[in-house]
């Protein structure tokens, strides 16, 4: 006998982009499980083995199979501990983002009038700044670290939340069931709480998931410009820009391998983004 | 309409405002900006006469409202790393920037377009999907990886492109399409599913009926039309692009305003990123309010929301 649970599984595995998801999944494991898989410490190095190639090619170890960076420590460790910081960073950034753009855009939607005046300009004025760069300036004043990182992500990002939600409570206030609530002697709070929230979800879940993939690429950048994660901790940005170094020598592995990391993890988020955005909301194709 | 351009051009000019309120005071509430100039170990006779050049000694208010008022005559103030006015190096770097911008605009449109009509010719066949998984992988790969990759091929390898640096022609190519890759994934979608549409439309089956040639009624007839939201986005990019390049111009160490405000940033000299960041707002600001007010021109059901 297979349980529900089971059953829901399958049918949710039927639908979804499947190898993003393994891609993901795996990401996922490796960030959780990184004190086990990795076979070597990601922030102490070994001296006597710098820069060694992956092992496949001359001169290259099969107990560092992709390779050391000039401090000798191990590629791969670094790329296993790094999927723990970018999904931590990119997590905690959307989710902080999104809490605060949606309650913004519900204030904005549901009480209108100057509230709605005053969030609105505000919203238009965070969406008018450039992300970088800004990013770049609050980094340099709050200083390294990750959870700077993370309240500057989670402070630029709210933006587009806040006038995705604004637009939907507009339109879910004038409908019956709202109507009705208020009739029936729903306070505010209430009606936001238990009636517009849960229909503006959807929207909240598809977004997150779009924004997800910029907000890895953004905080990657950050790091990577020297104003993000700061050294040594293993972050697939600042792996790069510890790489750079070696550009010219021709140490490639320390560019190709936290890049193609990067790139796997946005494009998993960017296709399960794209599949969700269909899945789930057929009438609000036009989120952007 | 001219209620609507007066109504839109008020909220531009609230949006700036905000803006620079925000810039102003990031730049302020962090640890004392006398400190982040004066070299390190200045006593307190120093930081006084550097907090009395640059105006710091004044109450925030205060200095806010001289900032505010130098800035609508178009004075930034002093760089205190290059010891020049800002607007000055401003002017200097914009057209780098503009350069850069342009020509990964050029690669970007070029390549997003020519994908767009084919997906939406041929809507499945193997050129198809590359073309389209081409444009997808542009918006997973951080630009300055990409520039990486760019430099490891074409310089380290192949040795046929300089690895950094201004001036001619081959300089500019890897900086442009590092950037101009990750927008062409948004012009192919957007390329497609507007000439989809405008392919259903009556006059095309006009010239079907016509019997104009395939290369006639999409090259000419159709992607005229089709390419109408193509160039506003494509428009509204550019001021993306420019605070995109960043890490870019980093890289291939190209002299624009990315590079410009970075530098700004690790030396501590905010009226430099101060400026370069209220400027591109208030280009992005402008843009969208060129883009709403045509728009508005074009259809008039649009001003009355």
């Amino acid at each position: 006998m297979e349980s529900e649970a089971w059953k829901w599984i399958k049918e949710i595995w039927r639908r979804v982009p499947k190898v993003a998801v393994i891609i993901l999944l795996v990401l996922i494991v490796t960030g959780i499980g990184a004190d086990f898989l990795a076979l070597h410490d990601p922030e102490i190095g070994d001296p006597r083995q710098r820069l060694l190639p992956p092992a496949w090619e001359a001169g290259g170890k099969w107990t560092y199979p992709l390779g050391t960076d000039t401090m000798g420590r191990d590629v791969l460790s670094r790329l296993i501990y790094g999927s723990r910081v970018s999904l931590l960073v990119a997590f905690a950034a959307v989710i902080i983002a999104g809490c605060l753009g949606t309650f913004l855009g519900l204030m904005a939607g549901f009480f209108g009038g100057w509230v709605d005046q005053v969030i609105m300009r505000f919203t238009d004025s965070w969406l008018s700044i450039p992300t970088v760069m800004f990013g770049v300036l609050m980094a340099v004043i709050l200083g390294p670290g990750v959870w700077n990182i993370v309240i500057i992500l989670g402070g630029t990002f709210w933006s587009r939340y806040a006038r995705v939600v604004r637009g939907e409570t507009l339109s879910l206030k004038t409908r019956d069931f709202v109507q009705l609530a208020k009739i029936a002697g729903c306070g505010k709070a209430r009606i936001i709480w238990k009636h517009i929230l849960p229909n503006v979800f959807n929207s909240v879940i598809t977004l997150s998931s779009l924004q997800i993939g910029i907000v890895i690429v953004v905080e990657a950048s950050l790091t990577f410009l020297g104003v993000g994660v700061p050294p040594p901790k293993p972050a697939w940005g600042l792996m790069l820009s510890e790489g750079r170094g070696g550009l010219l020598a021709g140490y490639w592995w320390l560019i190709i391998f936290p890049g193609v990391a990067i790139a796997l993890l946005v494009t998993s988020f960017n296709v399960i983004g794209d599949w969700l955005r269909r899945y789930l909301d057929p009438f609000y194709r036009n989120i952007d | 309409m001219k209620r609507y351009i007066i109504r839109r051009f008020i909220f531009g000019v609230i949006v700036v405002w905000i803006v620079s309120v925000m810039i102003f005071l990031a730049t302020r509430i962090g640890p004392d900006p006398a400190l982040m100039i004066a070299s390190p170990g200045a006593d307190e006779a120093e930081l006084n006469s550097i907090r009395e050049r640059f105006g710091l000694n004044e109450p925030l208010p205060v200095q806010y409202f001289i900032f505010i008022k130098k800035v609508l005559q178009a004075d930034f103030g002093e760089s205190i790393y290059y010891g020049l006015p800002v607007a000055e190096i401003l002017w200097q770097r914009l057209p780098a920037s503009l350069m850069l911008v342009g020509t990964a605009k050029f690669i970007s449109l070029s390549f997003g377009i020519l994908a767009g009509v084919l997906a939406a010719r041929r809507r499945t066949g193997f050129t198809n999907n590359l073309l389209r998984w081409f444009s997808f992988l542009g918006l997973s790969m951080p630009n300055f990886w990409i520039a990486m990759l760019l430099i490891l091929i074409f310089s380290v390898q192949l040795k046929l492109l300089p690895t950094g640096g201004y001036g001619t022609f081959w300089h500019l190519l890897m900086p442009a399409f590092s950037l101009g890759w990750y927008f062409s994934a948004g012009y192919t979608r957007l390329t497609e599913s507007s000439l989809l549409q405008v392919l259903n439309s009556e006059y095309i089956k006009l010239c079907r009926v016509k019997g104009l040639t395939e290369l006639s009624v999409v090259g000419k007839h159709a992607l005229k039309n089709a390419l109408i939201p193509v160039v506003t986005l494509a428009g509204m990019n550019i001021v993306l692009m420019i605070s995109g390049a960043v890490a870019v111009e980093m890289v291939f160490a190209w002299p624009g305003l990315g590079l410009l405000m970075y530098h700004g940033a690790i030396y501590r000299d905010f009226n430099v990123v101060q400026a370069v960041i209220l400027f591109i707002s208030a280009m992005m600001v402008f843009m969208n309010l060129v883009v709403d007010i045509l728009y508005a021109y074009l259809d008039p059901r649009i001003r009355y929301d």
